[in-house]
């Protein structure tokens, strides 16, 4: 075959090559047994999910995929019916999500607690304090930096509450030593070791998390650092696309003594990350 | 403190090793940024091919939102895909939200315009040349659109490398329309934004020199066939 | 020994005859542009089927005239006739046109004619073997899967009337085919014009070159600023040019 004949066959053969691979994903999905669970980050990121997920499939065969975005835009994204089952940490937008129909039935699942933490040089002196808002109120007087998601998750919302409860604003210092971050858990407590700054965070979260530095747990225990994570099936009304049985199944395990059990498992270092709570079911 | 050479070796660990996580979302990333610029090859050739060569009313304006387009953020490409394909969108029928194919449609909508352009520019120098010759010979324009674009192919390499560059580092796009699920759409870069907001900075780096590496020896490739062909004039 | 005065007797004897588009009837053709007029009010009728030959001092319009003739630029003002029919795309396939610099694509030889055969709707099967025909006739034969860009100039040049010739066109224009080439080439292109008009198709050649002139030419035509200055027998006007322009020109003055 003559060389600049045989060079053409090289190059369409290329060509097809690329088509194909390209192709090749968009060929159907054989395996439909699968549920979207919109979730947020600190579910992901301390590692709970990767650790539980498992077993549930194991027992039903439905893989579960999950999408790990902040509360608020899990939520907005199941009012889109673009997941099966929603689990985040805001009871309040909770209830209202399943009372605007989007959500059939809220279920407790289980609770963790937020943590403040900060460096280790500690600015506002705020180690070993009981109440939060008194932490928050010291570390405003003392403008030390203060690292917040901002960004409309469960957590934000629970951060907001407290410094209400410390009746200060802290968004008048936006910018200044108030960082909002409008950032996912990880992200904002990278902002918060890079600028030394304190920050709220899940326990969960941060007992995964592997940039420390010099950083301690400085705020804990306080009852309104208790952070209720709640389950729901996205509404199969309002979006005909949602795997209610599937979804439901999911929904049942958790709750049931062998999801409980499994989330109870989870630990870092001997550390419980997650402790179950669903009211016992019938 | 973060340590580079300890991002680096554990980068060749995993490559050793051939971890198989790592496999997997390497394999994900090609396969996502390799179709999307093969299907934005087909469009942005013929786009900036019939650019070069037709007149029409119009031209100028489509040429300069090609040439903005380049610079559209994936972010918001992303955020257009999801907007057409959620369930509460027109195409949400289709269910293909948070699959590999939708990454693809977002990167096709990042990577076309850059192959467009570059495809265009090709084309028009090419014209300069040819025009006359060509329209002695009796070319329609058709014909003239597909005789510079085989004429030009090593230089739509460097086109196709460019696209591939754009597709292959964004990870705004893929992250919104793909949710960064494990085992499904978790890609090179939403891999590595993922590792570093759980705080394992060296991973993400090792990651990232990963990424780095497949890129180069990408381009190197592509480069090398261009250095191939300029020795028998057909660059 | 070939030259012109042989071919002249040869072709009369009807080797082929090209008289399927001439005459060429130019009447009152004009090209403005923002400069000015670049062709002015040229009226001329070319029926010899020998070699004409476009001459004229640099900027005297040559390479437009051309263009007009072969259709490649819509004059201003005036017509263009082909055996009494106005210029169009039918009559544009039965001419062929060879330029300046080489115009050749990136692909082989015997490709580019190949490319240009495949455009005039010949079977893929023909045009291999019509290919390598036209490239036997301008002794190409050897370079058919050269890349044609990696060729000589005076390869080059060859290979663009060889792909000219290949269409088998009732006329052949050529402008200043052999301005940049090395004596060696622009005899052989010379030969291959010589032996083209022999076989019976219309040559229109454009040259700044008197000497080629006075080897090619049957009839000439002479432009200066863009208005046809004569048009005569080549014989009788390298003789002895009527106007002062040609004949400054001929002698090899610089005319402005």
């Amino acid at each position: 075959m003559p060389r600049g004949l045989l060079r053409r066959h090289c190059l369409k053969l290329a060509v097809l090559t690329l088509l194909l691979l390209g192709l090749a994903p968009l060929a159907p999905r054989a395996d439909d047994n699968f549920i979207i669970v919109q979730s947020t980050t600190s579910t992901q990121n301390s590692g709970l999910l990767e650790h539980i997920l498992p077993l549930f499939t194991k027992k039903t065969g439905i893989e579960v995929r999950v999408v790990a975005v902040g509360t608020g835009q899990a939520l907005k994204n199941a009012e889109n019916g673009d997941g099966d089952v929603v689990l985040v940490h805001s009871q309040p937008d909770e209830e209202k999500f399943v009372a605007d129909g989007w959500g059939v039935k809220r279920y407790p699942v289980m609770y963790n607690d937020f943590i403040i933490v900060g460096p280790a040089a500690d600015p506002a002196k705020i180690a070993g304090l009981k109440q939060a808002p008194e932490a928050l109120k010291k570390i405003a007087e003392a403008k030390a930096p203060f690292a917040s998601r901002a960004d409309d998750s469960g957590t934000h919302k629970a951060e907001l509450k407290l410094w209400g409860e410390a009746e200060v604003d802290p968004k008048a210092s936006s910018g200044s030593w108030y960082l909002e971050t409008g950032s996912g858990m990880g992200a904002t407590l990278n902002t918060a070791v890079g600028k030394q700054a304190y920050a709220l965070t899940d326990r969960g979260t941060w007992l995964a998390f592997a940039n420390k530095d010099d950083f301690k747990v400085l705020v804990e225990g306080d009852d309104k650092l208790f952070n209720q994570y709640g389950v729901i099936l996205v509404n199969p009304a309002k979006h005909p696309n949602v795997k209610a049985k599937q979804g439901q199944a999911f929904i049942d395990w958790l709750v049931s003594s062998e999801g409980q059990a499994a989330i109870a498992s989870y630990k870092i270092d001997g550390q419980q990350l997650f402790f179950p709570n669903a009211r016992p079911q019938s | 403190m973060l340590d580079l050479s300890e991002a680096f070796h554990a980068a060749l660990r995993l490559i050793a090793s051939l971890d198989p996580q790592l496999v997997e979302i390497i394999g994900l990333s090609l396969q996502v940024t390799l179709s999307a610029v093969a299907i934005a090859a087909l469009i942005g050739f013929t786009l900036g091919g019939t650019l070069a060569v037709y007149r029409f009313p119009g031209r100028g304006f489509l040429a300069a939102l090609l040439n903005a387009l380049m610079g559209l953020p994936p972010v918001v490409a992303g955020l257009a895909v999801y907007l057409l394909l959620s369930n509460a969108g027109p195409l949400g029928v289709l269910q293909i939200l948070y699959t590999p194919q939708a990454m693809i449609i977002a990167q096709v909508i990042l990577v076309t315009p850059i192959v467009a352009a570059l495809a265009r520019q090709t084309c028009e120098d090419l014209l300069e040349e040819y025009r006359e010759q060509l329209r002695s010979l009796g070319a329609s324009s058709s014909a003239i659109v597909m005789t510079l674009l085989w004429d030009g192919r090593y230089r739509l390499v460097t086109a196709v490398l460019a696209g591939f560059g754009r597709g292959i580092a964004e990870v705004g796009a893929v992250m919104i329309v793909g949710g960064n699920i494990d085992h499904v759409t978790r890609t090179m870069t939403t891999a590595i934004a993922l590792e570093t907001s759980k705080g394992n900075i060296s991973l993400a780096l090792a990651l990232g020199m990963i990424l780095l590496a497949i890129a180069i020896a990408i381009n190197v490739a592509l480069m090398g066939i261009r250095r191939i062909a300029s020795h028998f004039a057909y660059a | 020994m070939l030259d012109k005065s042989t071919l002249l007797t040869a072709s009369a004897n009807g080797a082929r005859s090209a008289n399927g588009i001439l005459p060429l009837e130019l009447k009152g053709l004009s090209l403005e542009s923002r400069a000015g007029r670049l062709i002015d009010q040229i009226d001329l009728i070319v029926e010899d089927p020998g070699i004409s030959v476009i001459m004229g001092p640099n900027g005297a319009g040559k390479s437009l005239l051309l263009r007009l003739m072969h259709g490649l630029i819509a004059p201003s003002a005036g017509e263009i006739r082909w055996a009494g029919v106005p210029m169009n795309d039918e009559m544009r396939q039965r001419q062929a046109m060879v330029f300046q610099k080489p115009v050749l694509l990136r692909r082989t030889a015997a490709a580019n004619i190949a490319y240009a055969l495949g455009l005039r709707g010949v079977a893929r099967s023909e045009r291999r073997s019509r290919a390598h025909q036209a490239l036997q006739l301008a002794g190409l034969e050897s370079r058919a899967s050269t890349p044609a860009r990696v060729l000589s100039g005076g390869e080059q040049q060859r290979l663009c009337l060889a792909r000219a010739l290949s269409l088998d066109p009732d006329v052949l224009f050529l402008d200043e085919p052999t301005a940049s080439l090395d004596p060696a080439s622009t005899l052989a292109i010379e030969r291959l014009l010589l032996e083209t008009q022999y076989r019976g198709i219309k040559i229109i050649v454009v040259t700044h070159d008197v000497g080629q002139a006075r080897r090619l030419a049957q009839e000439v035509v002479f432009l200066h600023h863009g208005k046809l200055i004569e048009h005569r027998q080549a014989s009788c006007f390298f003789k002895e040019p009527e106007s002062d322009v040609a004949r400054a020109f001929v002698a090899g003055g610089l005319v402005i």
